[in-house]
């Protein structure tokens, strides 16, 4: 039920946006993370965007999860 | 998909696995409290793969299942009103309440849609101004947000014949009462992702304070759910529990304020009604009275059935975490995802049907 997915801003319109979710386009309302620009990730559930992916951290939990991997070889 | 498939690689769901192993003492009990969990970790077969100290169970958190059978009584009998077209998400349809279910009054020729968002029922008011849409809304705080922002679409665009039946519910007070009731023995909670998304990490905060369980805010892919694993452990080591977010790319520690003033502008928090947890109070949301003219529950009074429950079903038991769905004398006999008794079994992601997905 609280499923969100991540897909990629094509366009921003308004409060609305045009996104990209596995190749297909669909339009969200992205009134909830009005700081959504072209090429953000966001999390999109029902119909709207509820947050905008922080690709920094994203990056940075994967550099710690290969340190690991690393660790383990 | 980018932010999927990289947290998904086989090589670091093996070293989580192993620093698990390595830092793991004694038996451990998690509970997590959100479906789209249970069914991950049905999906990539974690419980298998952890070492057998560790033991997940599921709480209350996919909100069909806690949805109580007068609540669903309600949904059913507002489809016998006149020119209703009730729209609602599709796991809802198959949920049994005392009497029926909606794809039963779908059976009977009763206008009932599964729509994916709140604004698809917009959108159903807007094509058929001459009959009521009634939007029937579970959901938790990752849901909530975007009914709110619909009934306030609603009120723009002047649509007098959009309802929501808010069947809506609050995580905290629900892990609160589970917490009170001191049934089960728990050492930490895997909780919600995108609930979270919306609340932020304070609401949970009472839990380590005054309860002393280690929590970690947790994404939904299989690396995301072992390291949630791998802090609850170290947590658990250092009799530090806290309030911890593993999914940081996914969550805000203040959550999302602008989704929070919109469901605070349209909702009140109110009694809920849990299945399993029975009443809990502010842990329901209901429209204020300046929305009122869209609350289907106050403008359509219906007649209920005495709610029963189906005979023999412990979905009440399975959702408090006391049971597994295997210890329920229904379940895989006369209680399988064709033909379900209980909610439990009914959502894709109850704790019945994702235990059932780990046997096949």
């Amino acid at each position: 039920m609280c499923v969100a997915v991540p897909a990629r801003v094509k366009e921003v319109l308004g409060t609305q946006a045009e996104v990209e979710i596995g190749g297909v386009a669909r339009r969200v309302s992205i009134q909830f993370t009005p700081e959504a620009k072209i090429d953000d990730y966001l999390l999109i559930h029902a119909g709207f965007s509820i947050h905008r992916i922080d690709d920094d951290e994203a990056k940075e939990m994967l550099k710690l999860l290969a340190n690991m991997e690393g660790d383990g070889l | 998909m980018k932010y999927l498939d990289e947290f998904r690689r086989p090589e670091q769901i093996a070293a989580l696995l192993q620093e698990i192993r390595r830092i793991t003492r004694r038996p451990l009990r998690f509970m997590e409290v959100c479906g789209t969990h249970t069914m991950a970790i049905a999906r990539w077969g974690l419980k298998r793969l952890l070492p057998e100290e560790i033991e997940l169970v599921s709480g209350p958190g996919c909100p069909v299942c806690v949805t109580a059978n007068p609540d669903i009584d309600r949904a059913i009998a507002l489809a016998d009103i006149p020119e209703a077209i009730i729209a609602t998400f599709g796991d809802l349809m198959r949920v049994p309440g005392s009497l029926s279910s909606l794809n039963g009054q779908r059976a009977r020729g009763r206008d009932i849609r599964v729509v994916y968002s709140p604004l698809d029922a917009l959108s159903l008011a807007e094509e058929f101004p001459k009959n009521k849409v009634i939007f029937i809304a579970v959901g938790f705080e990752t849901t909530a947000p975007t009914l709110a922002a619909t009934i306030k679409e609603a009120y723009v665009r002047g649509l007098a014949n959009f309802f929501a039946l808010s069947l809506h519910k609050t995580v905290p007070p629900a892990l609160a009462t589970l917490l009170d009731l001191g049934e089960i023995k728990l050492d930490g909670f895997i909780l919600p992702g995108h609930v979270s998304a919306v609340i932020g990490s304070k609401p949970y905060e009472f839990i380590p304070k005054d309860h002393g369980l280690g929590c970690v805010i947790t994404g939904f892919e299989p690396a995301d759910i072992l390291q949630a694993i791998l802090l609850l452990v170290s947590q658990a080591n250092a009799l530090a529990p806290r309030v911890e977010i593993q999914y940081r790319r996914g969550v805000n520690p203040a959550g999302n304020r602008i989704a929070r003033e919109i469901m605070a502008e349209v909702f009140a928090p109110a009694p809920g009604l849990w299945r399993g947890l029975g009443m809990i109070p502010e842990s329901g949301l209901e429209l204020r009275d300046r929305w009122a003219s869209f609350d289907g529950g106050r403008t359509f009074p219906v007649e209920l059935p005495q709610a029963k429950e189906s005979p023999g079903c412990r979905c009440g038991e399975v959702l408090r975490g006391l049971i597994s769905p295997r210890e329920c004398p229904l379940y895989g006999r006369l209680c399988t995802p064709e033909e379900p008794h209980g909610p439990c079994m009914v959502s894709t992601e109850g704790s019945c049907a994702a235990a059932w997905k780990e046997e096949i």
